[in-house]
């Protein structure tokens, strides 16, 4: 077997794999037997196609034999005693496979990936353990590279996938087709699954950006899944773009030293350009539908900031706004704070100061808060108030990456002593 | 003779390539496609963005606008090269080899009737 070929069958098995594990959920109703189906059709899979060469359609022969193994191994335990080698049964499947692929499509395609997803974005468990169990079921990882991505050992990632599927399985799960009313909701739920996923990735810091960097990938990739079963959703579009936006600028946001880049410093042309332009095409279509959500509001601001070909050139005025409705959709301090961001740059630090001391008791323990005060604080030439609220930001602060950004900031203040406060960053603006 | 080789596969499996074998593939694409340019036969090369990026005009009256590829496939276009070829035996030959260079999906080689190179660069 050539590397081709294993390449071949590694990626087949991959984006076969959220509808063939969809498809044996709704047949067996259990996810561990479902997903062990689908374990023994790829074991399969990989002694057969490359002798037989490829199926016409990965998915259903996957389908096909894994629940023809998982049936067989009912009967063998049952009976206590082997059944004969049943290979030559699978190898005549060419007919068989392709009647199944008819009645696969369009039927139960969309709910069975739907009821995947939605069964990972469970709403009794907590977001670590939505996305583990995403990243193990849906997407297929192994617990060592899930492990691997959220830094903890392989044993605890384990345990923490074993507890996630426990609750599941206790919880049970509806099998019908979803209603429509349902179904929106459903799709809710995996979109903010999804965009958990990328955030775990995002949240990275510059030692661990080349690690978690698959994260973000995967993320990208369920959300094009999604939206392909779910063409004309704009919400599903907007957090598709929003990611792809975000995502356009890893290369950018580390220095060597692993050190975060700010929007405002970064090299533009390291961005992906590719990833912008689907993000843009993304948002566009999005918009038609004036139908607006948060991931949509989003999406236009990461829009704005990618449309910019120098910082001078970003439209902060817009940006204010499309906070200001983000501030009406999804009200949050976090989302004031940002907003911040952009009054200080259209109405100076001044009114930005006035707009976040209110959120002072709720963002108590927030690392930007501080950071992003701080800021104000030093344009205003407030340097000692300043002061403050950058040491603060640096006991507060989740990364070293942060942290250092935040000491950079004192640097300067201590370097100029005089009260001027040019050339300040805003820690909202970062990512 | 002008031919249009237009590319399909299965959306789904080319976006689950990873970034490395997407790279890998492009660069064995490459070499096909520097022969046919130093040959000068190579017209524009286009790949195109998901399919989910794209919207269809229906030419009815209003027209009506909807999201997602004219066609719904199993595989869809991904791409077209413009290529120029003494004839349909050559130009499949032209698609056999940038089949292997990326196996999978299918080559649909049709003759261009009317070209225009335009003057827009990407």
């Amino acid at each position: 077997m050539s590397d081709t070929d294993t390449a071949w069958i590694e990626t087949a098995l991959t984006s076969a794999r959220p509808q063939a594990v969809g498809a044996l959920l709704r047949y067996f109703r259990d996810l561990d037997t479902a997903e062990e189906a689908f374990q023994n059709a790829c074991l399969r899979a990989l002694k057969t196609w490359p002798q037989n060469g490829p199926p016409r359609d990965p998915a259903a022969w996957l389908i096909m034999v894994g629940r023809n193994v998982a049936i067989d191994e009912v009967r063998r335990a049952r009976k206590q005693q082997p059944l004969p080698e049943d290979d030559q049964a699978i190898s005549d499947l060419d007919d068989a496979e392709g009647a199944l692929a008819e009645r696969l499509d369009g039927s139960h395609y969309r709910d069975d990936i739907l009821r995947l997803m939605f069964i990972c974005c469970h709403p009794q468990l907590p977001a670590t353990q939505q996305i583990a169990l995403a990243l193990r079921i849906v997407s297929g990882l192994t617990v060592k590279q899930i492990a691997r991505a959220f830094l903890v050992s392989e044993a605890a990632m384990e345990q923490r996938i074993t507890r996630a599927k426990a609750k599941v399985a206790e919880a049970g799960t509806p099998f019908e087709a979803p209603g429509a009313v349902e179904r929106s909701e459903r799709l809710a739920g995996v979109a903010a699954m999804i965009y958990l996923i990328f955030n775990e990735g995002y949240s990275a810091s510059g030692d661990t950006a080349e690690i978690r960097k698959p994260l973000c990938e995967e993320a990208i990739r369920l959300a094009r899944l999604l939206l392909r079963l779910f063409q004309s959703e704009p919400e599903i579009m907007g957090l598709t773009s929003l990611i792809l936006l975000q995502h356009a600028r890893s290369a950018a946001r580390f220095a060597a030293d692993g050190s975060l880049i700010l929007l405002d410093d970064q090299d533009r042309s390291l961005w992906n350009g590719a990833m912008i332009a689907e993000g843009l095409a993304l948002i566009d279509k999005a918009m038609r539908h004036r139908r607006t959500g948060p991931y949509q509001i989003q999406a236009a601001i990461a829009a704005l900031h990618a449309r910019a070909a120098t910082p001078e050139e970003t439209d902060w005025t817009q940006i204010d706004l499309l906070y200001g409705a983000l501030e009406v959709v999804q009200p949050s301090p976090v989302v004031t704070l940002n907003r911040a961001v952009a009054v200080s740059k259209v109405r100076g630090p001044q009114a930005a100061l006035d707009l976040i001391e209110p959120l002072a008791p709720k963002l108590a323990n927030y690392f930007h808060f501080y950071g992003v005060r701080g800021a104000f604080l030093m344009q205003l030439g407030r340097n000692d108030e300043a002061r403050i609220a950058f040491d603060r930001a640096i006991a507060l602060a989740n990364t070293s990456a942060e942290a250092a950004h935040i000491r950079m900031h004192l640097d300067r203040l201590i370097r100029d002593s005089q009260p001027k406060g040019g050339g300040a960053r805003q820690g909202a603006t970062a990512k | 003779m002008l031919y249009a080789i237009l590319c399909y596969h299965d959306e789904d499996f080319v976006g689950s390539w990873s970034r490395e074998q997407d790279e890998a593939v492009m660069k064995k694409l490459a070499v096909v496609q520097e022969k046919l340019t130093s040959q000068g036969r190579l017209g524009p090369v286009a790949r195109l963005l998901p399919t989910t990026a794209a919207a269809t005009l229906r030419k009815e009256d209003p027209p009506l606008v909807l999201d997602g590829p004219y066609a719904e496939t199993k595989e869809q276009l991904l791409g077209f090269y413009i290529v120029d070829c003494k004839n349909l035996d050559d130009a499949l030959d032209v698609a056999r080899d940038l089949g292997a260079a990326n196996p999978g999906g299918a080559y649909e080689v049709r003759p261009v009737g009317v070209f225009r190179p335009g003057g827009i660069s990407a």
